[in-house]
């Protein structure tokens, strides 16, 4: 696998990402400059990591969105190539429209930085094929802004063509309000573009990708797109 | 002739606005219970170079679609002064 990593001024989880992806997959991984129109040749991959972006000015991700790095991201995703967005990669795929929503300051108000769990609810997509149906993975969050918001017209929609990959739950897979840590609506984690080739997420894989850091739960995710890849992308 | 144009940017109704539900339980605990709601909103100052008001507030238009709103959850208004 070659992954690419875009570096945003205020990225902060870039270099995590990287650990992760070459400890878990072995993969042939770069940083991309967020100044770059160009991506590097062949690249199978484009992480979007975590941290604050120009300081989260504005609204999150809203800068980091317009940059010219994303207009390349644009067309790379355009074209079916894999994009992962954690989470305030997450918030710029939404700013980017390349995902519908907003992400929102959370309900309590606070920064929230603890493991939680999610449950899978989608195992046909790139990012999740390595994973079993429902299975409740252990990941953790660290962010100020990240309550899933959609207009109630539209959730109807993503949720009905299932376009919800993770969800927030107990550690028995019981979604419910007192296992929902930021006030996202229906418990939403995690969701994937139509294609199913663009995704985001606000918990960490990175930082929960092996055993010494008290879950590798998330190198489920790394595996997968490992596993997609080599079967041709099918 | 430079414009400064009053952006003011809230969230839109049906949004959850939990600043402002914070701010209006503290300012209720404080006693203003005649307090109806609280909305918090932005405030953006932009001075612009244009030929006259109108061009002003339509290049300060064109700066809230772009980046300065996100439609999905908010909205704006536009005050110019000389």
């Amino acid at each position: 696998m070659r992954a690419a990593v875009v570096v945003f001024p205020g990225s902060n989880c870039d270099r995590d990402v990287i650990h992760a992806l070459r400890t878990t997959v072995s993969a042939d991984t770069e940083t991309l400059w967020y100044e770059s129109s160009d991506l590097p040749k062949n690249i199978d991959l484009i992480v979007l990591p975590g941290g604050f972006s120009y300081g989260d000015y504005l609204r999150c991700g809203a800068m980091a969105a317009r940059t010219p790095v994303m207009k390349a991201v644009r067309r790379f995703a355009e074209k079916g190539g894999l994009v992962l967005g954690i989470c305030n990669g997450f918030q710029v795929l939404t700013e980017s429209r390349l995902l519908p929503g907003a992400i929102l300051a959370n309900q309590s108000l606070t920064f929230i930085c603890r493991s939680c769990t999610v449950r899978v609810e989608r195992t046909d997509t790139p990012f999740t094929l390595g994973c079993r149906e429902n299975q409740v993975l252990e990941m953790p969050i660290a962010h100020h802004e990240g309550l899933y918001f959609l207009p109630d017209e539209e959730i109807s929609r993503l949720k009905k063509e299932k376009r919800v990959v993770f969800r927030y739950c107990g550690p028995d897979g019981e979604l419910d309000d007192s296992h929902n840590p930021n006030g996202s609506l229906d418990n939403i984690a995690g969701i994937v573009n139509e294609r199913g080739n663009v995704m985001g997420l606000m918990p960490h894989p990175e930082r929960a990708s092996e055993k010494i850091l008290g879950s590798d739960d998330g190198a489920l995710i790394w595996n997968s797109l490992h596993i997609w890849l080599e079967k041709g992308g099918r | 002739m430079t414009y400064t144009a009053e952006v003011l940017v809230y969230l839109k109704e049906g949004v959850l606005d939990t600043q402002g539900k914070a701010v209006k339980q503290s300012l209720q605990r404080l006693g203003f219970q005649d307090l109806e709601d609280v909305r918090v909103g932005k405030y953006i100052q932009l001075r612009i170079n244009a030929e006259n008001e109108e061009a002003a507030r339509a290049r300060a238009k064109e700066m809230c679609v772009e980046l300065l709103v996100n439609e999905l959850i908010e909205e704006f208004d536009i005050k110019v002064v000389d």
